[in-house]
């Protein structure tokens, strides 16, 4: 293995990561504040890439420079809060009914992104829609010999660093952010205190699903955007979870950099399906070592 | 009287519909094939999910393997070299395939291999305590592990075309109507007799262990169970059913593919389940049935609105009826609970 | 209390009763045939309307109509009405046989048009050789295969993929790197590209799979660019394609370093992909929507005014239209929709089609048809670089991998003193 090889898996790497950081992050606060699992994260994935096109195809359409890159970072708080919104709908009329009920909510989520998919069949059409990447990212920062680092990854890098650095302010710097690890750890005393869990609650999903939102933007860099683009990640993402320990932002940061750094290197030295399989066999390895997940937080409840 | 048919009305149900789908048209004959084979899967996932209250999604695998040690067999038999194997550039089929060719290995090996395969699984995952939706989430990983691995190994599975072109079956053409029947009333009467042997095994004491594993797993741990045993025995016998259904399944529809190993055929399975009420297995019978009747209708006059119906379903079924067809039937207190966490509850009131 | 729930028993049988006979009689009627007045061909209809495939398939389906459409309007065919049965193959071969079933045991169509990836014709033919139906395949393939219930469209081996990698020699283009989607077609495909690479003096520099489906592609891009060749031979299928010129672009290889040919990718799937990621690049088909004609001018212009007047069409899609014609001449020249007779009639018959005059090989079932080799324009059209001088005969066995020959519809002989391939080193 050459250092250019060496150098462009490892971007390779930190981009997946970067992914799945987004998309994990979200799946990670809702399961752990309020016990549901959220199948429909592949629609919010979804919705994400169609809103980058729904900028820069529909609303800009007839603008020259539709492909410049003050127009995709303009998609990015678009698809946010068109997600955002859609998980907060989501949330008031379907998932308060299923707290701390993770089987219901995993089917009933599941339900919900088939409708999403079906939906996005309907509206945007059976086809992929096109996205193109804006001028300034395309190409790549050459750093050494024939390597370059695109820019693309090097935006989605710096996107994840920016919602992890954010989320991690509000979480444990702010009023608010404390209230949603106080219910994380005991919604009932939380309760008493008189925090408005509820509010709480639909404002963490609604948060969840935005960040996954921010997700599908990077990858219409990546890939296409279609229906069931979203489909691709839901597993990953879950294993994130599972492998970073639930509830925990250390953790999800470290199970996507153990998933999403292990898939090139095993993808380049097999094929890239069976890459993807020995990562998940290694996943479920390392679960044998530590069931909890990688970064538990302590809990001395038995059930 | 009464009691016997209160007992066995599924079983009369199973009868009758048999005995009349067989003058049905042929294409009917072979549909209600297909929808009696689900029944077997739902019934092998009631008694993991409804009973014992672990929630696989990735019982789809152990379907597939049976699927495939039958398709090998029908594929194998005839002593040609498969035409993905001549694409891949083998001279003779590979020794451990070649055992396939055999109908007393290939046959048993449909249910022995999927029982192996879930022991190797559930031991060291119910050992490390992983259970509830950590359960789920790992079985899920596992089906797409299996599926990308069937894929990636062409040469052996035939890919993502899967196996087809199957001509016999022990001599008995697959397209002949009577064949097609044939398979029908056997698929019927394993149904039966797997319905048969779980109820009765269910009301023995295992039965109510299985439930209590449900209900309050560490408790009956405190009680000196050993309940990783019966999980594992459990999860096992599931397998071994998935697998007895994947095997009757190949010869109906005449292909096999990768595509039952996905995670989509496996959280279908759940739903005919949840659809007809979890922790019964006349609910779970009805469910398949039901749910895949509809899916053929709807997919014949509105393909598109299937997703919607499905999607719509697995909403419905959390939240509006949580105790499927057969909670909305009990309320007419036709049956008896089945569920026995609530007779227990109740027999405990009286007490009280 | 006890008599009325032995009532309750009662009743709950009866209902079931009920219910079975309900079933029984409906599904009854519903399978017997109509036999009143002139009544009309039935014909299937099957592709995938979800799912992964449905963006290519989708629009083969509206071609497929369209020339239905257009029989039904100059009166039909034998004075009978044309009735299309449209079954969604939902992107799964399993799902591809049962629908197949459906529309000849159920239906009881006169032929089936449909199926686009090898997987699902695959799937598809026991069911049409078991219950003697015909099946119109509208896409290239992969060849190896001939079947009396198949009506091959679409281009064999020798009409698009040889050719294509001949014309890249020519050009100079030495060094192929191969990628392609995991299942029968770009295994073939290769096998047979790595075959004439060493008959015309070519290197293989490497060779990628990816799922069907799968789309990341930085890893085997890394690969590539470690592998340094010429020219890229691509048979990735579906939407990986757009995840792979995106992210080929984004790693810097562009078309002047590095260009593509690609079989798989049409109109369609460009207009999909977005021109930008492809300028430069090459395909490989027998018809172009640019190719200048009158009748592809109105095949154009009658498609658009029905699915839209920026739609595009594509090779698949003009075989799923002239696929229609051929039955339909068939079906006259033989006065009835027997199979049987229509398969005898349909030997050897031709069609002026959109890209010009299209016949079906009286030998084995597959069609006459010209190779082009476009390139990607600015506008997602392609400007049509090379030609083949006249219709090349479909060879469904290529000498170089097989020793196999058709000697009449579905029948396969060896070749006599002819070296056997998969013995030999002619296969890895």
């Amino acid at each position: 293995m050459t250092l250019d090889t060496f150098l462009s898996l490892t971007t390779n790497g930190l981009s997946v990561s970067s992914i799945l950081l987004l998309v994990g992050l979200g799946l990670s606060v809702t399961f752990g504040i309020m016990g549901v699992i959220n199948f429909a994260i592949g629609g919010f994935i979804m919705i994400g890439g169609y809103m980058v096109y729904v900028v820069q195809g529909i609303i800009f359409a007839h603008y020259a420079g539709n492909d410049s890159f003050a127009i995709f970072l303009l998609a990015l708080p678009f698809a946010f809060f068109a997600a955002g919104f859609i998980g907060f709908i989501l949330e008031k009329s379907l998932i308060r009914f299923l707290y701390a009920k993770p089987y219901e909510s995993m089917l009933a989520t599941w339900g919900v992104s088939l409708i999403f998919q079906q939906l996005a069949r309907n509206v945007f059409g059976s086809n992929n829609v096109v996205v193109n990447t804006p001028v300034m990212l395309s190409g790549g920062l050459h750093v050494i010999g024939g390597f370059q680092i695109p820019y693309n990854r090097l935006f989605i890098l710096s996107l994840s660093i920016v919602a992890i650095v954010g989320v991690y302010c509000y979480l444990y710097r702010t009023n608010s952010g404390r209230k949603i690890r106080a219910v994380m750890q005991n919604r009932n005393m939380s309760a008493c205190l008189g925090i408005p869990t509820g509010r709480i609650d639909s404002f963490t999903f609604a948060f969840g699903s935005g960040l996954a939102g921010i997700a599908g933007c990077a990858l219409s860099l990546l890939g296409p955007i279609g229906p069931s683009m979203g489909e691709h990640y839901i597993v990953d993402a879950f294993m994130v979870v599972v492998l970073g320990g639930v509830g925990s932002l250390a953790g999800t940061i470290g199970g996507s950099l153990v998933i999403g750094m292990l898939s090139p290197y095993l993808e380049f030295i097999t094929t890239s399906s069976m890459g993807r399989a020995l990562v998940f066999i290694f996943v479920i390895i390392l679960l044998q070592w530590k069931p909890e997940g990688l970064f538990v937080l302590r809990n001395r409840a038995l059930d | 009287m009464e009691n016997f048919i209160r007992k066995n009305l599924i079983v009369i149900f199973l009868v009758i519909l048999a005995s009349v789908v067989l003058f049905l048209p042929i294409y009917y004959v072979n549909l209600f094939g297909k929808y009696f084979v689900f029944a077997i899967i739902a019934v092998g996932i009631d008694i993991i999910w409804g009973y014992t209250g672990i929630l696989s999604l990735g019982q789809g695998v152990f379907f597939s393997l049976g699927a495939y040690c039958m398709a090998m067999y029908l594929k194998l038999q005839t002593g040609a070299l498969p035409d993905f194997m001549v694409w891949s550039g083998f001279k003779s089929v590979p020794y451990f395939l070649s055992l396939f060719a055999n109908a007393w290995f290939a046959i048993p090996m449909a249910i022995i291999l999927p029982m192996l395969l879930a022991v190797i699984i559930s031991v060291p995952i119910f050992r490390s305590n992983i259970k509830g939706v950590y359960f789920s989430i790992l079985t899920e990983a596992l089906a797409l592990v299996f599926s990308l691995v069937f894929i990636a190994q062409q040469s052996y599975t035939g890919g993502s075309s899967g196996i087809t072109d199957f001509q016999s079956l022990f001599g008995y053409s697959l397209g002949s109507s009577d064949t097609i029947r044939g398979l029908f009333l056997i698929t019927a009467a394993v149904l039966i007799g797997i319905y048969l042997l779980i109820e009765w095994m269910l009301s023995s004491q295992l039965g109510k262990i299985l439930v209590a594993i449900r209900d309050g797993e560490n408790r009956l741990k405190f009680l000196g169970y050993d309940t990783i045993r019966y999980k594992v025995f459990i999860f096992t016998l599931s397998a071994g059913i998935m697998g007895l259904a994947g095997a009757l399944f190949v010869p109906q529809i005449g292909i096999v593919s990768p595509a039952t190993f996905g995670i989509f055929f496996s959280i279908e399975m759940v739903i005919w389940v949840a659809v007809g009420g979890r922790g019964t297995l006349i609910g779970a019978i009805i469910g398949a049935i039901v749910v895949s009747g509809i899916k053929t209708f709807s997919s014949g006059i509105f393909p598109e609105g299937w997703l919607y119906i499905l999607g719509g379903l697995f909403i419905l079924v959390t939240i509006v009826f949580p105790g499927g067809i057969m909670g909305i039937w009990k309320r007419y207190k036709v049956f008896e609970q089945v569920n026995l966490d609530k007779k227990f509850l109740k027999d405990l009131n009286e007490e009280k | 209390m006890p008599a009325k729930k032995n009532l309750k028993y009662v009743i709950s049988i009866g209902v079931i009763i009920l219910v079975v006979i309900i079933l029984f009689v409906v599904l009854r009627k519903h399978s017997s045939v109509k036999t009143a007045g002139k009544k009309p061909i039935y014909v299937g209809v099957l592709h995938s309307l979800t799912g992964t495939m449905a963006m290519s398939e989708i629009p083969v389906k509206n071609a497929t109509l369209l020339a239905i459409d257009q029989i039904n309007a100059k009166g039909g065919l034998l004075g009978r009405k044309i009735v299309p049965v449209i079954e969604d193959g939902a992107s799964d071969p399993s799902t591809f046989a049962q629908k197949a079933k459906d529309l000849i045991l159920k239906h009881h169509v006169s032929a089936i048009f449909g199926c686009w990836t090898s997987a699902s014709r695959k799937a598809v033919l026991p069911v049409v050789q078991e219950y003697d139906n015909l099946l119109f395949y509208p896409v290239q393939y992969e060849g190896l295969e001939d079947s009396k219930n198949i009506i091959y469209l679409g281009s064999t081996p020798n009409q698009q993929i040889m050719p294509a990698v001949s014309w890249l020699l020519k050009k100079g283009y030495k060094k192929f790197y191969l990628i392609g989607s995991n299942y029968v077609f770009p295994r073939v495909a290769n096998m047979i590209i790595k075959e004439q690479l060493k008959a015309e003096g070519g290197t293989l520099v490497g060779e990628q799979y990816t799922p069907l489906g799968s789309t990341d592609f930085s890893t085997i891009i890394t690969k590539i660019k470690a592998a340094k060749p010429d020219v890229i031979f691509n048979t990735l299928n579906g939407s990986s394609n757009v995840a792979f010129f995106k992210q080929l672009m984004s790693a810097g290889i562009t078309p002047k370093d590095i260009p593509v040919m690609s079989v798989s990718i049409a109109e369609v799937e460009v207009k999909g992909i977005g021109p930008k990621y492809l300028v430069g690049d090459y395909a490989a088909w027998n018809y172009f929507m640019s190719m200048k004609s009158k009748r592809n001018a109105a095949f154009i212009k009658n498609y658009q005014a029905k699915f839209g007047k920026n739609a595009v069409v594509d090779n698949p899609m003009e075989a799923g239209y002239f696929g229609v014609y051929l039955w339909a001449a068939a079906v006259k020249k033989a006065d009835s929709t027997n199979i049987n007779k229509v398969r005898q009639a349909i030997r050897g018959i031709s069609f002026k089609a959109p890209q010009g005059l299209v016949k079906v090989d009286p030998i084995n079932n597959q069609t006459w048809q010209k190779v082009l080799i476009g390139k990607v324009e600015p506008n997602g059209q392609f400007k049509i670089v090379w030609k083949s001088s006249k219709s090349v005969r479909p060879k469904p066995f290529p000498s170089l991998i097989s020793d196999e020959k058709v000697t009449a519809p579905g029948v396969i002989v060896k070749r006599k003193n002819w070296k056997r391939c998969y013995e030999g080193n002619c296969l890895k």
